[in-house]
């Protein structure tokens, strides 16, 4: 099947015009961040009139990014870690067993992607309260808090896509695994697991993205120990200044990380799609 | 087969295990009387200096008193979601700063400790507090909630070049001639005036400034609101038509929420600026003392009946205690120290701010231009914003109003009186 | 405890000798239930309870009462008025019941629009990137670098390009192209809308083409082939192959994509602050504006709870809707 000559400029153009779209606001992050406070406050100029790596040396001190760095670390990765291990098993319970109140679960569990996080927030916040009082589990801006917070959030979606891929593993394979005599979490981790990588790391990532952008819950759940980047980034406005070129290198920063495994395992990811949730 | 459930079911409840043991604790908040958490409001440069600033007097005070206080700097943007979760939660600080607008809508959370004369004798005694300050540390008739630490109030800020160049020997005393000036001073891509249109607490400030000029009130003697009087539509229309009528003001300040109308002042961009203490922040902006005068805020040159002479909120930052305090003796002994003589000197002198005590008044200091005209405003001419509950509320509808009237004025559409009202009566329909 | 450790084995040991196939393609089960899926579900099942279930019905038991700051340190003190929050916050008469409307009017505009165009963006790019060309794997990294962005760091970036004085599209436009003489505003004012709508479209559309993606390589080659010697052009292809093989992906996105921006709250947040212009007032940051803001917690979740049983009616209307269909094709 041979691409015609219309197809073919279609294709640039489109390619042409998306690219700009995303790649613009990508420019101005990298090349702001390597401007002197003058020129982010003046008018904009492509270039940096004098292109400084000062920026990402006095971002460290403005404000503490690099204790926000690492809570966010901490509490994504923890939160993402754990939200896959729960999703794994309720995705096999869902997937391979039969059970009263199995779509009951499954609508529940999707349904909640509906509740508007403003109206659980209060709740929420005064449950943790609550709960450290009475039981000493200090939840609330903690960020252990936080880490069970967060892999709720990613959990609906991390359960739907992986039933969706254990679905898609032949079923064969239990059997024969059960012929020669594993239980069920030896089929699990044995033969499912194995065989729903790419799933499983595309839940990962995605349960990870979503703690580490999460602003609503941050600002109000934490403090000064457990602030998180999504928050800590609005301390570069401050009473006097805002500091855009600071602000860019943060961001940039901060962005780094995900971005790069983002892109080391979309493979994963669109695989984990491809026989999971969309087929 | 039993062990392998078994197995399953360990592997499930340690699942569950895991996931109070993931993130870690070590976030004890203060529960020994040896240690007391404070959170300060962000008055420097940025919440880093701040914190350079604060520990070397907290550090006395552990010397002093042997109690370590944490501090805490929290940005504006969070500081009073973060105050009414620790209201509501009995959990946080032991000792926070608060805008002092907001002392009345703290003070019926019931959150506060109250300022009885018992407790404002274990923290200096009444006698020492600037009036004025007091005044706007809680409602009228109640012990008040906090006590004042830093005292503020808006000047007029101007340009002394732009002002020579304009022809103009003097700073302008009524709003006409601010409007006169300001029509000479807008020029060459240079603007008359800054404002910051899009915050609205600064806006609601101005509000109530205005309002009382034109002698209207925003709430009634039973804190009832009156927001759409002719006397607050007046108000605000005059404070909107800098920019929509008299275009003294660039357009660009509809989107100004983060203090750029500071900096456009201090980069020459615009010639006035009315401020609460910019001195501090226009130093940090490189811009030198010498180069702008510090004048009172102007008022109208034929007030209406009714009219009162206040040109000014009395602004500042007042300092609370959680009645939550596992350590009511330290924290108030933590108030005591912040508003001895000793402390109130240096940290008001860095800041710019003026002390809210009367007896450290006296440190030179204090008596240069700014300080001087800030002064004599707060003694004479500042009334402090309504002491009501809904205050803040008040803040949030108001002000996001005429933020949307400045969005209205920037982008060309007429600023009528019938629109300020509508907006105004919008506003005044959302309290409840 | 004790009964959890022995049922399960009890349950289970029959079954495979039992009746060979009940239902397709699931394990046959015996006729006693067992345990074990729901050992396996517990911890999603506590989870699920205590973040999501328990606060979503305490936020129901929160919209029947006044609660402001008077009784927000103690709940007990709250006087329970019934509906009345309800009453106020939906009274279209009234000037809240107005601006609730209105916010919601505009979120729908805003989801409707945002989603289409995130879709629109990310079929084009699918398609474009079906056949393998030189660069091709670079483009697709590209692409999705804006889904991959943490929220804050690439909304206010977009603030940032959006300023008036300062931003890159008042100077590509004004001062660059010569379009208008005015700069105009795009974070307050009418523009406003459009702002966000398009970094919401920016951030959304890499993931409806990660599926798309995904759904694309689904689709064997031989029916293009097939298509391509019936003498199909690109349009005919994409209308008679691509589109309808894309079905059951497009089925969830969408629903997935309009829920997520309806009730999307960090975008306008960070783009904007606190107070949203009333021309982007979505009604994530409308109820949080009456919450925090006003301190009126009640009328915050008597909304919050109007929201939730829209988005329900019409979540289920719209799998009703699309589940009926895929029975009529079958």
């Amino acid at each position: 099947m041979r691409e015609t000559a219309g197809e073919r400029w279609g294709r640039r153009i489109v390619l042409t015009l998306l690219t700009l779209f995303v790649v613009i606001p990508l420019y101005v992050m990298v090349t702001s961040a390597a401007k002197p406070l003058q020129d982010v406050q003046n008018g904009f100029t492509w270039w940096p009139s004098r292109p400084t790596l000062q920026p990402f040396i006095d971002m460290w001190s403005t404000v503490p990014l690099a204790r926000y760095l690492v809570n966010s670390l901490v509490v994504s990765s923890i939160a993402a870690v754990c939200s896959v291990a729960v999703a794994i098993f309720a995705a096999f319970a869902v997937s391979r067993y039969r059970f009263r109140g199995r779509g009951v679960f499954s609508v529940t569990v999707l349904s909640t992607q509906m509740f508007p996080g403003i109206l659980f927030l209060l709740p929420l916040f005064l449950i943790y309260v609550n709960l450290g009082n009475a039981t000493g589990i200090e939840l609330y801006a903690s960020r252990t808090g936080l880490v069970i917070t967060y892999l709720t959030f990613s959990l609906p979606f991390s359960i739907w896509m992986l039933v969706g891929y254990f679905d898609s593993i032949p079923r064969g394979l239990d059997e024969a695994a059960q012929v020669d005599g594993a239980g069920p979490l030896r089929t699990l981790f044995q033969v499912i697991l194995p065989a729903a990588v790419p799933g499983v790391v595309a839940v990962t990532v995605y349960a990870f993205m979503t703690a580490w952008g999460e602003v609503l819950f941050a600002s109000v759940m934490t403090d000064e120990g457990s602030r998180t980047l999504a928050v800590g980034l609005q301390g570069y406005s401050t009473q006097f200044n805002v500091y855009w070129n600071q602000i860019m290198a943060a961001s940039l920063v901060v962005s780094i990380p995900v971005v790069v495994g983002f892109l080391a395992l979309q493979r994963y990811f669109v695989a984990g799609l491809t026989a999971g949730a969309v087929k | 087969m039993s062990r392998r459930h078994l197995g399953i079911f360990t592997a499930a409840v340690l699942a569950a295990a895991s996931l109070t043991a993931c993130g870690g604790s070590g976030d004890d908040s203060a529960a020994s009387p040896k240690t007391l958490t404070y959170w300060a409001s962000n008055q420097g440069a940025s919440l880093e200096a701040d914190k350079t600033i604060l520990q070397p007097e907290l550090d006395k005070f552990e010397k002093q008193t042997g109690i370590k206080v944490t501090v805490e700097v929290v940005p504006w943007s969070d500081l009073l979601n973060r105050l009414l979760a620790a209201a509501a939660s009995g959990k946080g600080p032991d000792v926070v700063n608060i805008g002092n607008t907001w002392s009345a809508s703290l003070q019926a959370t019931g959150a506060l400790v109250e300022f009885d004369d018992a407790a404002l004798q274990a923290v200096g005694g009444k006698d020492r507090i600037v009036p004025a300050a007091l005044a706007a540390a809680g409602a009228p008739g109640k012990p008040p909630a906090a006590v004042p630490l830093y005292s503020m109030a808006y000047s007029l800020y101007y340009n002394k070049k732009s002002f020579a160049d304009a022809g103009i020997t003097a700073p302008p005393t009524t709003w006409e001639q601010l409007a006169e000036y300001g029509k000479k001073l807008s020029t060459g891509g240079k603007w008359g005036l800054a404002i910051e249109g899009a915050n609205p607490s600064e806006n609601a400030h101005h509000a109530f400034t205005f309002s009382q000029q034109y002698g209207g009130e925003w709430f009634d003697s039973a804190g009832k609101p009156t927001f759409d009087t002719p006397q607050n539509v007046s108000a605000i229309k005059r404070y909107i038509d800098f920019m929509a009528a008299d275009k003294i003001t660039n357009p660009s300040n509809a989107e100004y929420a983060q203090n750029q109308s500071v900096s456009d002042f201090a980069n020459g961009k615009a010639a006035m600026l009315l401020w609460q203490s910019a001195g501090s922040n226009l130093k940090t902006q490189n811009m030198p003392a010498d180069a702008y005068g510090v004048a009172p805020v102007p008022f109208l040159a034929s007030p209406p009946a009714g009219g009162k002479k206040v040109n000014s909120m009395v602004a500042g930052i007042n300092m609370a205690v959680f009645k939550h305090t596992k350590n009511k003796d330290g924290a108030l002994s933590f108030v005591k120290f912040m508003t001895s003589d000793e402390e109130q000197t240096i940290l008001n002198k860095t800041y710019g701010s003026l002390p809210a005590v009367k007896t450290a008044a006296s440190d030179p200091a204090f008596s240069a231009t700014e300080q001087k005209t800030i002064q004599e405003t707060l003694v004479t001419t500042a009334a402090p914003l309504p002491q009501v509950p809904d205050e803040s509320t008040f803040e949030t509808l108001v002000g996001t109003a005429m933020k949307e009237l400045f969005a209205d004025a920037a982008s060309g559409k007429p600023v009528t009186e019938a629109s300020v009202k509508a907006k105004l009566t919008d506003a005044q329909q959302k309290m409840r | 405890m004790a009964t959890s450790t022995t049922a399960p084995d009890a349950d289970r040991r029959e079954p495979r000798a039992g009746s060979p196939t009940r239902g397709p393609a699931r394990r046959p089960r015996g006729p006693r239930r067992s345990l074990l899926p729901y050992l396996l579900l517990a911890p999603a099942i506590v989870l699920e309870l205590a973040i999501h279930v328990i606060p979503m019905v305490v936020g129901v038991w929160m919209s029947l009462l006044e609660l402001t700051q008077f009784h927000i340190r103690d709940w007990s003190t709250a006087p329970f008025i019934g509906l009345e929050n309800y009453r106020a916050t939906l009274d279209l008469n009234s000037a809240a019941g107005k601006e609730l409307l209105h916010s919601f009017w505009i979120t729908l505009a805003y989801s409707l629009l945002s989603v289409g165009f995130a879709w629109l963006l990310g079929i084009s790019a699918a398609v474009v990137l079906q056949r393998p060309f030189r660069g091709r794997a670079i483009l697709r990294a590209l692409f999705l670098t804006p889904y991959a962005l943490p929220v804050y760091a690439a909304v206010i970036t977009w603030s940032f390009l959006l300023q008036r004085d300062t931003g890159l599209v008042n100077h590509v436009l004004v001062d660059q192209l010569g379009l208008m003489n005015e700069r105009p505003f795009w974070l307050i004012g009418d523009n406003s809308f459009w702002s966000l709508l398009v970094v919401s479209v920016w951030r959304n559309w890499p993931f409806a083409f990660l599926c798309l993606m995904a759904g694309l390589q689904n689709v064997p080659g031989e029916l293009y082939e097939a298509a391509a010697i019936d003498g199909a052009g690109f349009w005919r292809r994409l209308r008679s192959v691509t589109l309808p093989m894309l079905r059951p992906v497009n089925l969830v996105l969408l629903l997935v994509l309009f829920l997520w921006t309806f009730n999307d709250f960090n975008t306008p947040f960070v783009l904007f602050g606190g107070s949203a212009p009333e021309q982007a007032d979505l009604i994530s940051i409308h109820i949080y504006r009456s919450s925090f803001k006003t301190w009126d917690f009640g009328s915050g979740s008597a909304m919050s709870v109007a929201l939730l049983l829209f988005l329900l009616v019409v979540s289920a209307a719209y799998l009703l809707i699309t589940n009926r269909r895929r029975d009529d094709h079958a």
